[in-house]
């Protein structure tokens, strides 16, 4: 079993490939850039493909697998409880489930980057962060203790930060960059002390021994909710949510690639794996899982609001990023997090494919951005025209996307689940109609319509072959991806469910659904209701009000924002929470750091202290050189003082000595 | 024998050695100086021999033997840069010479 016994060779290749491309990639012609950057993804998506196969034939007591390599940080070793970490991998169901989903949806942004960024300056150095990105979050899934999954989760923001502010010479994406990473580490800095606080609690901070523990010798409620919400705020932070989202839509500045890759497949997801990672610690502490739920739900609705008004074709996208992570969220909080873990996987891909083929439009429009001057593309661009749609459909939860059966899931666990909220379920509902009004309202704005663009200026060109398959291989994934859990709408199994039912057992019982003659003798009846569900209704819905106001009425949208103008102003100004945040902390932060740190601190107290210094050290020089008189005489003098003054410290010290 | 005690030699010495200073400060010729500096040395020599004798002990006869040395070579260097002053300044004097300064 090659991959199994050498884990690190997934982490590694990227890695490499990373390493190589920095290195010498600057003069290397775009073919060598490619075949490292994309080769090592490659062989890396095949080490995990391979290691899948291996996993398969594995005995389910040797689950989760762990692979030790070094001890990497070993204090204390004499003491009851010595901090030893090791660098140690673990595979489990959600870690396939997690590296299948990175690697895949990666190497096709990789590829996908290989015609969008061909005529971009700094190929070598796009390339070589994406290889370390890759490189971090598989680190990150793959970690079998926190510090090493926390070295994957700041990785993956470093990268996130340097992709960002990949065009660094604008200012609003080294902006941008340095937000995300700023507003993250508000987060990071919760979780950390979360990471600490597990430490002082168990002892320990390998998942396996934490886990163990908390089967056999549980410790308080109190602080098992003190932990939890310290973690999940890190998962706040990294997943965007209310209220550190404020990041994510700026992030946009970032490559179109890098969106789609970090900031809506991946990394911002990592919190919900995380948070699904420690499922056993959330299950045993009730009043963090509701507080998960809530700001899930409430982000998903929120967000969603957002969505309704942006013009930004890669905005819409970000805040439906949000609103789904939302979503995710809300899955875990109600104890389903088999159901979180579907969606991230089916929002990888429709999401990943949502943003490549807005990439796409993008790069047909020459750089255009703005919905409000695109339209009627359909038939100029028909591939990427079909992808999109089929992405907005499974998005919107349409029976038979992928979307569908992952959010009806996180739905019907927020209505029936163990921990079911009706109010959380009413958010999630009313998000999901909000969800699938703007998503259809981006395409009808998008694609249809007659052009509001200058047909004469710009070249509306279908993308590059390089650009179009990775579409079409998403979009097929963003149909069947979701059919795992297909058999459960008619009272069968959810396949997704049960493979990851041991990594979730612990937590809250998943509803044994039982393959009883009832069952298949209602399946017609089941399957109708499946269908007619109130998230199909909904997401019906807001298809139709989309087509309504974009296609058939075009003058509508204008007349409503105008007849609710101080409601369209304020969503369409996200609320404001830019500014808000800007008055309360930025500006005041500002303040203290100009007026206290920089003028007070910085400029007086310690550049007094080393000018103090210099000054006394010149002053003091200035008198004691009026001695070097160069009259040789008065040299002489001083031996003879110095002499005389020696001879009577000793005489003194001998007689003391006496 | 009714030998001289050996307080007698010491205050010898330190009389010749305070000689030795007050000319080495005080006195502008360079030949006197160094003059100064020689009385200096022997007064030393002095009351090493003073002590050896005493402590019937070789150690300070030895010593004196190296101060001797040091002497000579010093007499013949820095008479070497007394010649070599007289030749550049003309002079003898030392406060003359005060390059040695800011």
């Amino acid at each position: 079993m090659p991959v199994l016994n050498h884990l690190w060779i997934i982490l590694a290749l990227p890695l490499a490939g990373a390493a190589v491309n920095g290195l010498f990639g600057r003069r290397w012609p775009k073919t060598a850039v490619n075949s490292v950057g994309v080769g090592s993804v490659s062989l890396a998506f095949l080490a995990v493909v391979e290691l899948v196969r291996e996993f398969a034939q594995l005995p389910a007591e040797k689950v989760p697998w762990v692979g030790n390599y070094f001890t990497w940080i070993s204090s204390g070793a004499s003491t009851p409880h010595p901090f030893r970490i090791d660098f140690s991998l673990q595979v489990d169901q959600l870690t396939i489930v997690m590296l299948l989903t990175v690697a895949f949806v990666g190497m096709l942004i990789h590829i996908y980057s290989t015609g969008y960024m061909a005529h971009e300056g700094g190929y070598y150095r796009f390339f070589s962060y994406l290889n370390l990105f890759m490189f971090f979050m598989m680190t990150l899934v793959m970690a079998a203790n926190l510090i090493v999954m926390f070295v994957g989760w700041e990785g993956v923001g470093l990268c996130s930060y340097l992709l960002i502010g990949f065009w660094f010479l604008k200012k609003t994406a080294a902006d941008a960059g340095k937000k995300a990473f700023i507003v993250t580490r508000l987060g990071d800095f919760g979780f950390t002390i979360g990471i600490l606080l597990v430490f002082w609690t168990f002892h320990s901070l390998t998942f396996g021994n934490i886990f163990t523990q908390l089967a056999t010798n549980p410790p308080e409620t109190g602080i098992l909710t003190a932990i939890c919400l310290l973690l999940f705020t890190g998962a706040i932070g990294k997943s965007a949510q209310l209220p550190l989202y404020v990041w994510l839509p700026d992030a946009m500045e970032g490559p179109t690639p890098v969106s789609a890759l970090i900031h809506a497949a991946t990394m911002v997801t990592a919190g919900v794996y995380m948070v699904a990672r420690m499922n056993p610690l959330f299950s045993r502490a009730p009043i963090a899982m509701l507080a998960v739920a809530i700001v899930g739900a409430v982000t998903a609705f929120y967000s969603a609001t957002i969505g309704l008004a942006q013009t930004d074709i890669k905005k819409v996208l970000a805040y439906s990023t949000v609103s789904q992570l939302g979503y995710m969220f809300l899955a875990c909080g109600v104890g389903a997090y088999a159901a979180g873990i579907f969606h991230l996987m089916t929002h990888a891909f429709f999401k990943g494919l949502l943003f490549l083929a807005a990439g796409s439009v993008i790069h047909a429009m020459d750089g255009e951005q703005d919905m409000r001057k695109m339209g009627g593309l359909r038939d100029r661009i028909p591939v990427t025209y079909g992808t999109m749609l089929i992405a907005t459909l499974a998005i919107a939860g349409i029976p038979g996307f992928a979307g569908f059966f992952s959010k009806d899931e996180i739905l019907e666990a927020a209505r029936n689940g163990p921990n079911a909220n009706l109010w959380l379920w009413l958010l999630g509902l009313t998000g999901a109609m909000l969800t699938s009004f703007y998503m259809f309202r981006l395409v009808f704005l998008t694609f249809f319509g007659k052009p509001r663009y200058d047909e004469h200026k710009v070249h509306v060109h279908e993308s590059p072959r390089n650009m179009t398959v990775p579409l079409m291989i998403l979009a097929f994934f963003s149909i069947f991806s979701g059919w795992f859990a297909a058999p459960h709408l008619v009272g069968g199994i959810d396949y997704f469910e049960r493979f990851l039912n041991p990594v979730f057992s612990s937590g809250a019982p998943v509803a044994a659904t039982a393959e009883s003659a009832e069952a298949t003798a209602t399946l017609g009846m089941q399957l109708v209701h499946a269908l007619t569900g109130l998230p199909v209704i909904v997401a019906v819905l807001g298809l139709l009000a989309a087509w309504w106001m974009y296609v058939r009425n075009p003058k509508l949208p204008k007349r409503l924002s105008d007849s609710m103008r101080g409601l369209y102003t304020l969503v369409f100004n996200k609320y404001y929470v830019d500014e808000i945040y800007a008055a309360l902390f930025v500006r005041p932060l500002l303040w203290i750091s100009t007026n206290v740190l920089w003028h007070g601190v910085d400029e007086g107290l310690i550049d007094g202290a080393v000018n103090g210094a210099a000054r006394v050290a010149r002053e003091s020089g200035g008198q004691l050189r009026q001695l070097q008189s160069g009259n040789a005489r008065s040299y002489a003098a001083w031996v003879v003082v110095g002499a005389v003054g020696f001879t009577v410290l000793l005489l003194a010290f001998w007689a003391g000595v006496r | 024998m009714n030998a001289v005690p050996i307080s007698y030699y010491l205050v010898l010495s330190a009389i010749l050695f305070g000689l030795g200073v007050v000319a080495f400060v005080f006195k502008r010729n360079i030949i006197t100086i160094f003059m100064a500096i020689e009385l200096m040395l022997n007064a030393v020599n002095l009351a090493f021999v003073a002590f050896a004798r005493a402590f019937n002990q070789l150690d300070g006869l030895i010593f004196v033997f190296f101060v001797i040395v040091v002497a000579a070579a010093e007499a013949a260097v820095g008479l070497a840069i007394v010649i070599a002053i007289v030749h550049n300044r003309q002079t003898l004097n030392i406060e003359r010479v005060n390059l040695l300064k800011l």
